[in-house]
């Protein structure tokens, strides 16, 4: 009954099909690529276009408020007026065993003159020869024309006396071992450094950008415990392992606490865990050993175990400037990679020309010096102690000593005011000046210093002077 | 006390007639030649054949062919290489080659005439040995441009006096008892000298700029006691700026480095670059939180000692009052070499000093002694006294240098024309125009700002600067080259640095021997100022 009808709905179905089929045929071809692109674009966009986060652009009007709107804070904070960096003394004349401070003498236990050199008449005759031959300045770097022939004597002088191969010296005591640390050691390189090292390691460790560990002060059983971590460390990627240097970086004598490092176990643990040391003896140089040549005498260890030697001529030796010995291969990598010596000016002749008629005068007193040094160390060491209220830091054999008061009363304040006392009798001594950002911050203390030429009654007038303050103060 | 009498006629004052006061206008034209393609070509292809033989040298070294020259290390076995083997290519292979050229030693006073120790090598340029003679040069090398570098005459008695008096060195910090009152002196001096109200000196000037700009701009640290005295000073310091040129030198970068702060490089003098960044920065903020910046300071030098440009002082006051950042202006060089009363840039650009927010410079170059200062208003004086770690942990100022730079200060600020202080900045302003001006009409490309007293002339090439150097050292002049890394890999230069004290017989003897040698070695290539005789320059 339908069937006819059915057909014919078929039929017409197939009709349009077949007349779509020869459309096709017939649209011009740019059509149907055209039709065949819109749906390939449907399909990409409902399937594999990722929608993207409309960003907020700023306008010019909006940029320019929030130029204007921003405020800097001022260039530096307020400072305190009464902060003793701002109220200094004023020194005049020769600063060396005793000082003149308002018209009135009184012995120096405050500056760093251990072989009291400062104001030597042999050394300022030589001083006044290099200014009559050379001028003051040396007006270049030391690789532009400012290499003037006394550097080059003062470093073969510094290493003859150190036994070493070569020496190299600095304009500046400060930036010779925050110089000499970056050179070496670079980023991923490792640092084991003991936390009681004075700032000026500290920098160069900081510029240096290598991997630090901190060891407490003089503690041999945590310095083995970070290595035998970073041992652990190494096993788990032995090929890393082999491209990274390490370096034990310590003192002969803190200049922030008084006592020697352990340097026989640190030698031991060197060919051990293969790490090379770098030594800074400001302190140490001209003081501790028979004849001032350091902590490696004092021990009795063979200097060319010690990879660098740092130093400085400022302490002892009663000029400018700093030194490193060792053998060449260590040592000369430094003229070509060490910031403070190749982007600075040499250090000036006349400086030069003082620090070697010291070390001429160390060498022919050979063991007098020192000797005498660390027995009148000894002496005040122990008289010190006799003290009571005092608690001493360092060893008795340096000359170089921190006292702090006992217990809770240890505050900057009180140790000013014992300074203040001691001026008032004739004594000058100084509280140690250290900056916010140390590693560590010691505790206030006072420093003192020996001068060689001290007499034995001029240390007991030093200890009666302590103990009165001490009592005036506490009270 | 300084005793200057009235000026004394020596030899560096027989060109009266050519000293005449500079008083034009600062200039703001520094030209820049581009570098000629066939010297481009032949510098890349000598770090070629330069690389190619140094592989193969290594490789005759690591088989024991050749031996090993140099130093072995110590230790025994099994510790890291101390040095990178790459590292060590380029000082063993292209520097080795050249090394005579530098480190030369001298053994005079570094004036206007050098000594030079005389030495060979016999096993090229590994070992050097001194034969015992001296040879004597004209010196164009030394930072000595108001010629002060003397061992002789008052300054000279006023140094050894204060040696008898004040000896050598006070052994302490200034924080403790360093501070002399000749320190004090020189730093009042130095106020009055450049305008400020307050300076402070150091014992170095590259410790200047690397130990101070820690205490202005930087991070929080976070080891920090309470035992300290002023606790609120560290937390100032963090989420800083610094944007530096792109020439400054290495106790600048070091300096910024060490401070924590963020560094930003713009391109060497280019103002635009900088308002960019400037308003980049405060736009955007710190990096990934998005806070204000605490400060921005601007670090540029006054005088660049590679390029010998001047920094665009004027607009850079104008960027640094719009964007209100702070600006640092390194005078290493500068000081006492530019400006009509020598004060330096400041002086040059006739601009107030006021704006300069902090003045850093160094003694060693106008004034032939050793230090640094810096100088500003006095609470920044002060704040840097405080937490300076200079002032800190360094020794203070040895009395000598600061007795040297006293008397230069006290000739300096005497402002008499016919005494001695002007007559040498007028002199070295001279020198400076006269020098570059035949040096550059002779042909030679010569970078830099007209009236700047350093005059870089270009030789590209590795063995031309070892050849220059060498065969103006044959002639009698001691010259500064410099290659790669000090500057970029292709323009290897001379630089001359005039003084004071070279009279115009001086410096035509160097330009004739400099005409002789330029032929020699065909450097004489500049498109702008095509080459001409030595004796057709005189105008």
């Amino acid at each position: 009954m339908g069937s006819p009808a059915n057909h014919d709905n078929v039929a017409s179905l197939a009709t349009d099909f077949y007349s779509l089929l020869e459309s096709f045929k017939e649209t011009p071809f740019y059509h149907l690529l055209f039709e065949i692109f819109l749906v390939l674009t449907v399909l990409w966009l409902i399937l594999f276009r990722k929608p993207r986060r409309i960003e907020k652009k700023l306008t010019e009007k909006e940029k320019q408020e929030l130029i204007d709107e921003w405020q800097p804070e001022p260039l530096v904070p307020p400072v305190d007026a009464n902060h003793p960096a701002l109220n200094v003394r004023v020194l005049d004349g020769i600063v060396g065993k005793t000082i003149e401070i308002d018209g009135k003498k009184s012995l120096n236990f405050a500056t760093f003159n251990f072989l009291n050199f400062v104001g030597n008449p042999r050394i300022t005759d030589k001083a006044i020869q290099a200014v009559q031959k050379y001028g003051v300045g040396s007006c270049g770097p030391r690789g532009f024309y400012g290499t003037i022939d006394i550097h080059l004597e003062l470093e073969e002088r510094l290493a003859h006396f150190f036994n070493c191969e070569e020496g190299i010296i600095y304009s500046y005591g400060f930036s010779t071992v925050a110089s000499i640390i970056p050179a070496y050691s670079k980023r991923n390189d490792i640092l084991f450094v003991d936390e009681g090292v004075h700032y000026a390691i500290q920098k160069g460790v900081e510029a240096s950008r290598s991997t630090v560990k901190w060891f407490r002060h003089n503690d041999i059983s945590d310095l083995e415990r970070l290595l035998v971590e970073q041992d652990i460390h190494d096993k788990k990627n032995p090929k890393k392992a082999r491209t990274l240097r390490r370096f034990l970086i310590i003192e002969g004598l803190y200049m922030n606490y008084g006592d020697l490092c352990p340097l026989p176990r640190m030698v031991e643990l060197k060919y051990q865990y293969k790490y090379r040391i770098f030594m800074d003896e400001s302190v140490s140089f001209g003081t501790i050993g028979q004849t001032g040549r350091g902590v490696t005498e004092y021990y009795n260890i063979d200097r060319r175990k010690i990879d660098l030697i740092s130093s400085s001529l400022e302490y002892s030796v009663g000029s400018i400037g700093g030194f490193a010995v060792g053998s060449s291969f260590v040592v000369d990598h430094q003229r070509l990679s060490a910031q403070g010596y190749c982007f600075s000016a040499s250090l000036p002749p006349l400086l030069a020309a003082a620090a070697i008629e010291a070390l001429n005068i160390m060498e022919e007193e050979d063991t007098t010096l020192c000797d005498t040094l660390m027995e009148k160390s000894k002496r005040l060491h122990q008289k010190l102690l006799d003290i009571k209220g005092y608690l001493i830091v360092g060893e008795d054999i340096s000359p170089l000593k921190h006292l702090r008061l006992t217990n809770s009363q240890n505050t900057v304040a009180r140790l000013e005011e014992i300074v203040e006392f001691a001026q008032t009798r004739g004594i000058t001594i100084t509280v140690a000046r250290y900056l916010n950002d140390e590693h560590r911050l010691p505790e206030p203390s006072i420093r003192l210093i020996l001068n060689v030429e001290m007499t034995d009654e001029e240390l007991e007038f030093l200890c009666t002077v302590l103990q009165e303050a001490r009592v005036k103060v506490t009270v | 006390m300084a005793k200057t009498s009235a000026h004394q006629k020596n030899k560096s004052y027989s060109n009266a007639v050519y000293a005449t006061p500079v008083s034009e206008h600062p200039s703001l034209d520094e030209v820049y030649e581009v570098t000629p393609f066939s010297e481009a070509f032949w510098t890349y292809l000598n770090y070629v054949i330069l690389n190619i033989f140094g592989w193969f040298r290594d490789l005759l070294r690591n088989a024991r062919i050749e031996n090993r020259k140099g130093s072995a290390e110590n230790n025994p076995p099994g510790f890291v290489p101390l040095y990178q083997s790459y590292e060590s290519f380029y000082t063993r292979n292209v520097y080795q080659r050249i090394a005579d050229c530098f480190n030369r030693p001298i053994g005079s006073v570094p004036g206007a005439t050098l000594d030079l120790l005389e030495r060979v090598t016999d096993d090229y340029n590994w070992s050097f040995r001194f034969t015992g003679g001296k040879v004597k040069t004209i010196n164009l090398a030394s930072y000595n441009y108001l010629g002060f570098a003397n061992n002789s005459g008052p300054i000279a008695e006023n140094v050894i006096n204060s040696i008898k008096t004040s000896g050598l060195t006070a052994a302490s910090t200034t924080q403790e008892f360093g501070t002399l009152t000749q320190h004090r002196k020189l730093e009042s001096l130095l106020a009055e000298y450049l305008g400020t109200e307050d300076a402070i000196a150091f014992g170095m000037g590259f410790a200047t700029n690397a130990l101070n700009i820690p205490t202005l701009v930087g991070k929080k640290n976070d080891s920090f006691q309470s035992l300290a005295i002023n606790k609120t000073k560290l937390l100032y310091l963090k989420g800083c700026l610094i944007l530096s040129d792109e020439l400054n030198h290495a106790s600048l970068v070091l300096g910024a480095r060490l401070s924590g702060a963020v560094i930003k490089v713009y391109k060497h003098n280019d103002m635009n670059h900088l308002e960019r960044l400037l308003r980049e920065s405060i736009i955007s903020g710190q990096p990934r939180t998005h806070r204000m910046w605490k400060k921005i300071l601007i670090i540029v030098e006054g005088v660049y000692s590679m390029e010998g440009s001047l920094c665009k002082l004027p607009e850079l006051i104008e960027l640094k009052k719009k964007y209100r950042a702070y600006l640092y202006l390194d005078e290493a060089h500068s000081i006492g070499a530019m400006g009509l009363r020598g004060r330096g840039v400041v002086d040059y650009w006739k601009c107030d000093v006021n704006d300069v927010d902090i003045l850093m410079g160094t003694f060693t170059k106008s004034f032939a002694a050793a230090g640094g200062y810096i100088a500003g208003k006095k609470d920044l004086i002060d704040h840097i006294r405080v937490t300076s770690h200079s002032a800190a942990y360094a020794t203070s100022m040895s009395p000598p240098v600061v007795e040297q730079i006293v008397s230069v200060l006290n000739l300096l600020l005497d402002n008499d024309e016919e005494h001695e202080g002007r007559q040498r900045i007028n002199q070295l302003a001279w020198n400076a125009r006269y020098f570059r001006q035949r040096l550059t009409k002779m042909g030679f490309i010569v970078y830099g700002h007209p009236h700047s007293p350093v005059v870089p002339a270009l030789l590209y090439s590795p063995s031309k600067i070892a050849a220059f150097n060498r065969e103006m050292l044959k002639r009698g002049v001691a010259v500064v080259t410099v290659g790669f890394p000090a500057t970029p890999l292709v323009l290897g230069r001379v630089r001359f640095c005039l003084s004071a004290s070279h009279t115009k017989e001086m410096l035509d003897e160097v330009l004739k021997h400099a005409e002789e040698v330029g032929d020699l070695l065909n450097m004489r290539k500049s498109k702008l100022n095509p080459k001409r005789p030595f004796h057709e320059t005189e105008s």
